[in-house]
C-alpha cells in the first residue's frame, strides 16, 4: 500500500493518466501542489505569465490532439484570471481540467486571503465541477475529472482543491483508479438504427441534399468516417467554422464554411436546399441568421451527441442522438446495401452549386499591385503556400479570423484552431504556444491583430523560456478591424474607439524578448519575409504586416435576412 | 402550458445551485420550487413546476438531465397524477371574523393549527388551484401572512421515480 499526500497524489494521478503537460502559475494555495511538481519529473509544467493564456494553451493543444489540457492556477485572482478561458473552452466543448487551488477548508466562507467561490463563479461555463471534501478522495475525483471532460459532448471540469487536502503531513493510500462510473451519467455514443434508417432513405431520395457538419466531427473523430460518407453519396459538404477540417476543403465536394462570413456557394447551397444533414454541428445564430427564413425548404435530419442541441434554434425532422462517428459508420453499412441516390436530380443540383460558384469565382477581393498595400486576404494565401497547406492554423478574434478560415484550405483536422463560440480575443497566441508544445516539429501559425496580440503578448516571456517557436502573423491594420466593419456598415463610419492610437513599434518589442520579427509594408516585401520566417520551424518570427485597412470581410450575411441574403462586396449584395 | 418536474438528484453540496442556476442562465421560469431527501440518503428529491411552451418544456428537460447531479427527472404533467402543496396562513382573527374564518377553513378543509386573541394560524393542502382559492377566500377577511412549500408530486398508480 502506498501512503501519499494529497499533493503529490494529484502529481502521481496526472502521471498515471498518461498527462505529459500542464500550464499554470504558482500561488499560496497552490503550493504544495507546486512542490509535489517540483519533486517529480513525469509532467512538464509550462510557467505561463497570466492564468488565462494557461487555459488558452491547454486548449490549443486539447483541440489539436484530442486529448483533454490540463491546468493548475492558485485560488482567488488565479482562478478568476483562467474564467475567460474555461468559457472559451465550454462554448467550444473542448476538453479541459483546471485544478484551482483553494483556500484552507476552514476559512472557506470567511472572506480569506485569496478566496473565491470559484465553482459558484465557474457554474454556468463548466461540464461539472468538483470540490474535494478530504484527500482520499482525490484520486477517484481526478479521474472523474478527466472522464467527463472528455466523453459525451466535450468540455471544461473545474476541480477546487482546498490548500489543506495537500498539506505534506496528512498521507491517505494511493491508487490509481482504472475506471469510474457515475451513475447519472452515461453519454449516448449509437445512435437510433431506426432514425439512422429514416435519415439515410431520406438521403437516397433527396434532390437537392446539403451536409453541414461541425465541431462534433472534429472532436469526435470522425473526419474520415465523414468523408467517406460524402464521397460514396456525392453530395456537397459545408461545414461550421469549428467544423473547418472535418472534411477536406480542397475537394470539388466542399463548399467551404458556411453562416455570416461563409462563402457566397455554401449559403445559396442550404437556402435552395430540400434536406440538410447536420452533423455535430448547432444551428449556432452565427450560422442560420434569422432562424425564421432558414433553409424554407429544406427538411433536416440532425445528428449530435447532446440531445439539448437538437432542435434548440431549429427544430430537426429527424432527430439521432449520438456520437458522428458511430452514426456515420452505421449510415455508411446501410448506404452500401441501398440503391443508389437520385442521381439525375443530384447532377442538375451539382449544376446549380457550379453556376454559384462560378459567379464569385475570381471576384472574392481584389489582390494588391506593386507598391499597393497588401490585402490582408493575399497574406493568408501567401501563408497558405509557405506551409504547403499543412500547419496549424490558431487566429485570434475579428476579421484576420475570419480571413484565416477563408483562404488557408484545411486538408485535415484538429488544424484550425479558433475561439468559434466565445470568440475570445487573446486566444490566438497561447493557443498556439499550447499547439507547438504539444506538436514541435509542426508549424504552428498564428493569424492575430493588433488589438487581440495585445491581450496575451506577455507570452513572449513564456516562450522564451520554454523555447517554443510559433510564428506570429499580425495582420496589422492599425484598428480593430471587424469593429471598424461594423461600424462602416452600421454607425455610417463612426469609429467609435475602433482605432488603435499609439500602436508599439512591434519589431523592437519583439526584439526585446530576444525574437526576430520582420515588417512588412509593401507587395514587394511579402515572399522574401515569409521565407525567412519559415526557414525554420523552431524559431519564434513575428511578422509585423500591413494591410490595407479599409479591407471588410466579405460575404457577409444581412442581418435578420436569410441564409442567401448577403454583401458580397462594399458594392454589391445579392 | 404549467408543468411539474420531478427531479431525483445527488445528495451533493452545490447540486441544487446546478439546477436553480440553469433555469435563471437559460431564461426559463420557475414558479414554485421543492427539495427534500429521499429514504435513501444519496438522493434528493426536486419538484420545480414551470411554464412554457412544448419546445420550451423539452429544452428544460433535456438541460435537466445533462446536469451531472441528476439522477433522473419525470414531467409529472405528461400523465395521471397527484400535486400537492402545503400552506400556512395567518389571518386576522377578531369579533365576527373569527368565526367567518373558522367556516372557510372548514369548507376547504383547513386546520387551524395556533389560535391567539387576535390571530388564527390556518393549515391546508391541495393542489395550487385549491390553495390559490383560498387565498381569494380569505383575503377580504385579511391575510396577515402565508407561506407555502411550493409543489409536491407524484405519478398516479404503478409509475416510479427511481434508480
Amino acid at each position: 500500500m502506498e501512503l501519499l499526500s494529497g499533493a503529490d497524489m494529484i502529481a502521481r494521478f496526472l502521471k498515471d493518466e498518461g498527462v505529459e503537460r500542464i500550464y499554470g502559475y504558482p500561488g499560496g494555495a497552490a503550493l504544495h501542489i507546486y512542490d509535489a511538481l517540483f519533486r517529480q519529473d513525469s509532467v512538464q509544467h509550462i510557467l505561463v505569465r497570466h492564468e488565462q493564456a494557461a487555459t488558452h494553451a491547454a486548449d490549443g493543444y486539447a483541440r489539436a490532439s484530442g486529448k483533454p489540457g490540463v491546468v493548475l492556477v492558485t485560488s482567488g485572482p488565479g482562478a478568476t484570471n483562467a474564467v475567460t478561458g474555461i468559457a472559451t473552452a465550454y462554448m467550444d466543448s473542448i476538453p479541459m481540467v483546471v485544478l484551482c487551488g483553494q483556500v484552507a477548508s476552514h476559512l472557506i466562507g470567511e472572506d480569506a486571503f485569496q478566496e473565491t467561490d470559484i465553482v459558484g463563479v465557474t457554474r454556468p461555463i463548466v461540464k461539472h465541477s468538483f470540490s474535494i471534501r478530504h484527500p482520499s478522495q482525490i484520486p477517484e475525483v481526478l479521474k472523474k475529472a478527466f472522464y467527463l471532460a472528455a466523453t459525451g459532448r466535450p468540455g471544461p471540469v473545474v476541480v477546487d482543491i482546498p490548500k489543506d487536502m495537500t498539506a505534506p503531513t496528512e498521507r491517505y493510500e494511493y491508487v490509481y483508479p482504472k475506471k469510474v462510473k457515475i451513475r447519472s451519467y452515461n453519454p449516448v455514443t449509437r445512435g437510433h438504427s431506426g432514425q439512422i434508417r429514416k435519415a439515410v432513405d431520406m438521403m437516397l431520395k433527396a434532390r437537392r441534399p446539403v451536409f453541414y457538419t461541425g465541431g462534433g466531427v472534429v472532436t469526435g473523430g470522425a473526419s474520415e468516417a465523414l468523408t467517406d460518407l460524402v464521397q460514396r453519396l456525392g453530395f456537397p459538404i459545408t461545414t461550421t467554422l469549428m467544423g473547418i477540417g472535418g472534411y477536406p476543403q480542397g475537394d470539388r465536394q466542399s463548399l467551404g464554411w458556411l453562416g455570416m462570413h461563409g462563402s457566397y456557394e455554401a449559403n445559396m447551397a442550404m437556402h435552395h436546399a430540400d434536406l440538410i444533414v447536420a452533423i455535430g454541428a448547432r444551428f449556432d445564430d452565427r450560422v442560420t441568421n434569422n432562424t425564421s427564413k432558414f433553409c424554407p425548404t429544406a427538411k433536416i435530419v440532425h445528428v449530435d451527441i447532446d440531445p439539448s442541441s437538437i432542435s434548440k434554434t431549429v427544430r430537426a425532422d429527424v432527430p439521432i442522438v449520438g456520437a458522428a462517428g458511430s452514426v456515420i459508420n452505421e449510415m455508411i453499412s446501410l448506404v452500401q446495401e441501398r440503391e443508389a441516390t437520385n442521381a439525375e436530380a443530384l447532377g442538375e443540383w451539382w449544376k446549380s452549386i457550379e453556376g454559384w460558384r462560378g459567379e464569385r469565382e475570381g471576384k472574392l477581393y481584389e489582390p494588391s499591385k506593386p507598391g499597393e498595400a497588401l490585402k490582408p486576404q493575399e497574406v493568408v494565401e501567401a501563408v497558405y503556400r509557405a506551409t504547403r497547406g499543412e500547419a496549424f492554423v490558431t487566429t485570434d478574434v475579428g476579421q484576420h479570423q475570419m480571413f484565416a478560415a477563408q483562404y488557408y484550405k484545411f486538408a485535415k483536422p484538429n488544424r484550425f484552431i479558433t475561439s468559434g463560440g466565445l470568440g475570445t480575443m487573446g486566444f490566438g497566441f497561447p493557443a498556439a504556444m499550447g499547439v507547438k508544445l504539444g506538436y514541435p516539429q509542426d508549424d504552428v501559425v498564428c493569424f492575430t491583430g493588433e488589438g487581440s496580440f495585445q491581450m496575451m503578448m506577455q507570452e513572449l516571456s513564456t516562450c522564451k523560456q520554454f523555447d517554443v517557436g510559433v510564428k506570429i502573423v499580425n495582420l496589422n491594420n492599425g484598428s480593430l478591424g471587424m469593429v471598424r466593419q461594423w461600424q462602416d456598415l452600421n454607425y455610417k463610419s463612426r469609429h467609435a474607439h475602433s482605432y488603435m492610437e499609439s500602436l508599439p513599434d512591434f519589431a523592437k518589442l519583439i526584439e526585446a524578448y530576444g525574437f526576430t520579427a520582420i515588417t512588412v509594408k509593401t507587395h514587394e516585401e511579402l515572399a522574401p519575409a515569409l521565407e525567412r520566417a519559415f526557414a525554420d520551424t523552431n524559431e519564434l518570427v513575428f511578422l509585423d504586416i500591413y494591410v490595407d485597412p479599409f479591407e471588410h470581410v466579405y460575404p457577409m450575411q444581412v442581418p435578420l435576412g436569410s441564409m442567401r441574403d448577403m454583401l458580397l462586396s462594399k458594392t454589391e449584395r445579392t | 402550458m404549467r408543468h411539474i418536474i420531478s427531479i431525483l438528484l445527488e445528495n451533493e453540496p452545490g447540486a441544487l445551485s446546478r439546477v436553480v442556476g440553469l433555469f435563471s442562465q437559460r431564461n426559463f421560469n420557475i414558479e414554485t420550487l421543492n427539495v427534500a431527501p429521499t429514504e435513501d440518503p444519496s438522493l434528493s428529491r426536486l419538484t420545480v413546476t414551470t411554464v412554457g411552451d412544448d419546445r420550451v418544456i423539452e429544452q428544460i428537460t433535456k438541460h435537466l438531465n445533462k446536469l451531472i447531479d441528476v439522477v433522473k427527472l419525470v414531467d409529472l404533467t405528461e400523465g395521471n397524477h397527484i400535486e400537492r402543496e402545503l400552506m400556512l396562513v395567518k389571518v386576522k382573527a377578531l369579533g365576527a371574523a373569527r368565526d367567518e374564518v373558522k367556516r372557510t377553513a372548514d369548507i376547504f378543509r383547513a386546520q387551524v393549527v395556533d389560535v391567539t386573541p387576535s390571530v388564527y394560524t390556518v393549515q391546508i393542502t391541495g393542489d395550487a388551484g385549491k390553495l390559490d382559492a383560498f387565498v381569494q377566500a380569505m383575503a377580504p377577511i385579511g391575510i396577515l401572512e402565508v407561506a407555502r412549500t411550493g409543489v409536491s408530486g407524484i405519478a398516479r398508480g404503478d409509475k416510479l421515480l427511481t434508480l
